[in-house]
């Protein structure tokens, strides 16, 4: 009986571990969003309130049904298979309100250089250029039109 | 691009590990380091380095609490940190690093101190009056009962604490060695190697420092300081010196000789980026000096004066050492390109959140805890040891 009177003290740290073990599991508990573990080490609820969220991007499709003649112009360029929203930004509030909502003008001079600026990683049949040498701080659009970019002999094509 | 040689693939211009993840490693390898010193006393009975025993905990309780800042500070979202222990991912190891932190703190550091403490807690909490008083009372946990059986299981329950503690400390330390050895991506890091030389250069900074800052609290309590406790302490300082670095040796002339794909440009990122944090400041000034100096020590019938000198300045060296190879390791790892065709460099920013300041200040907290912990409990035999007519003498 005195070995457990002399380790008293003993028993009582037991005890404050015992109570913040307790704690935890309880704040755990409390914590630990319901969802959690439903399909893998997330919250499954986070499925449905990501697709809840507004579609910005309407897509190449309803660009095309009204702008059949910029379509064209692409058919015969190198651009044919860029997203018309890749360049002009996400645009499903034009496509629902297109006469109050339109979409911004573009600087070419910072657009078109995000893609063919030269970088020894891109592979080199990609078309790229020096800005600075190519252009002397002009638009690209100055002589490139997006749409059909290559330049022919006698005009833009 | 300013900073940036050859070719860098986009990601790899900004580092993204600081000078804080630079000193997370060396705050936690002082922790293990330190304890690994006090249970030199504890476990392996070595009577000479008793004057360190407690100051060492002491360190080592100061320096955990501050080791996990500077992974908060560099946390974007750092106010979500505790989820790692509410739904912990079993395949990450920073995840599982949270579990062997907290496992030291409570399970070894805390209850190896309050057994340790605990008659003087006792004493202490009948003997001061207002505020500290009341923090005594709390820390007995409502018992008083220091009588001589009571003390005989503290000291065995202790002494079992110290025996757990010892591969926990391990752990704790292998562990920062083991995140970076198990980046396969990067081969500046990726070696079976990097655990044990983890735990090895954590063993020298902490024995430094407890040595350092024995001399400094005894010189500044204007007593005499204990040569034979220093000198022990500095040869320990010297024996594990000598392992790691023979393991830092290995580790080197095995990537000479292996030669693989990234030695051509580790060796140049060596021999010009790194030249002066590796070659000159972790090799020359904080390996191969102090071991040269304790050597002295060892070799020659040297005064007490210039013993003390010596290990003082061995001992400093030593820290700016570790600290040199911890930022070789975190900071070198990244400044290569994955194509072994570029580097780049890192600008240490003055104010920001991961910046210099923030550096230094996370470095002197420990101090401060230190001083209060000190304070609190001090780490010396007693001169006022009050009285209890239960209490069984100080040990």
């Amino acid at each position: 009986m005195n070995a457990f009177k002399d380790a008293g003290h003993l028993f009582r740290l037991a005890a404050v571990f015992l109570v913040g073990g307790l704690a935890f599991v309880g704040l755990r508990a409390f914590l630990v969003p319901k969802s959690f573990g439903e399909y893998g080490h997330y919250r499954g609820d986070a499925i449905a309130e990501i697709a809840s969220r507004p579609v910005n991007y309407a897509g190449h499709q309803a660009c095309e049904d009204c702008h059949a003649d910029v379509l064209e112009k692409k058919k015969s360029g190198k651009h044919v298979h860029v997203n018309c929203e890749a360049c002009h930004g996400p645009l499903a509030n034009h496509v629902d309100d297109p006469g109050s909502v339109q979409p911004a003008k573009l600087d070419t001079a910072v657009l078109c250089v995000r893609c063919h600026e030269a970088n020894i990683a891109k592979p080199k049949n990609f078309p790229q250029v020096a800005s600075a040498d190519n252009s002397t701080g002009l638009p690209c659009d100055t002589c490139h039109q997006p749409h059909s970019p290559a330049i022919i002999a006698g005009g833009t094509k | 691009m300013p900073g940036v040689e050859g070719f860098m693939y986009p990601n790899e211009v900004e580092l993204q590990w600081s000078v804080l993840i630079v000193l997370y490693p060396f705050l936690t390898g002082l922790v293990a380091g330190a304890f690994i010193l006090a249970s030199l006393e504890r476990v392996f009975q070595v009577q000479a380095v008793k004057p360190t025993y407690r100051l060492a905990l002491l360190t080592a309780l100061a320096f955990l609490l501050v080791a996990p800042l500077p992974l908060q500070l560099h946390l974007g979202h750092p106010e979500r940190s505790y989820e790692m222990y509410l739904t912990p991912h079993r395949t990450s190891a920073m995840a599982m690093f949270g579990f062997v932190y907290l496992w030291y703190l409570m399970a070894v550091l805390l209850l190896e101190i309050w057994l340790d403490y605990r008659r003087d807690i006792v004493v202490l909490s009948q003997s001061t009056t207002g505020g500290t008083r009341w923090i005594y009372r709390v820390l007995t946990l409502g018992s008083s009962n220091i009588s001589k059986h009571a003390l005989e299981i503290d000291e065995r329950v202790g002494w079992l604490a110290t025996l757990i503690g010892i591969p926990s400390a391990f752990l704790l330390h292998g562990y920062v060695g083991f995140i970076f050895g198990s980046v396969k991506a990067n081969p500046w890091w990726s070696s079976p190697l990097m655990p044990v030389v983890f735990l090895f250069s954590a063993m020298v900074s902490g024995i430094a420092l407890v040595m350092l800052l024995y001399m400094l609290l005894t010189w500044s309590r204007r007593e005499k300081i204990d040569m034979r406790c220093v000198d022990t302490v500095a040869s320990y300082l010297f024996y594990t010196f000598i392992i790691d670095f023979s393991l830092e040796m290995l580790d080197l002339i095995h990537r000479i000789y292996e030669a693989d794909e990234s030695f051509r440009s580790l060796d140049f990122m060596v021999h010009t980026k790194l030249y002066m944090s590796h070659i000159v400041i972790q090799i020359m000034l904080g390996t191969v000096t102090p071991i040269l100096l304790l050597a002295l020590t060892q070799v020659l019938r040297l005064g007490e004066m210039t013993r003390k000198r010596i290990y003082a300045v061995a001992g400093c060296l030593t820290l700016i050492g570790i600290f040199a190879m911890r930022w070789n390791v975190v900071i070198g790892g990244q400044l290569f390109s994955k194509s072994f065709l570029g580097y780049t460099t890192y600008k240490m920013g003055l104010i920001t959140r991961e910046g210099l300041l923030v550096a230094i200040a996370l470095t002197i907290l420990p101090f401060v805890i230190l001083w209060a912990l000190v304070k609190l409990l001090p780490p010396w035999p007693e001169k006022n040891s009050g009285s209890l007519p239960n209490a069984a003498p100080a040990r």
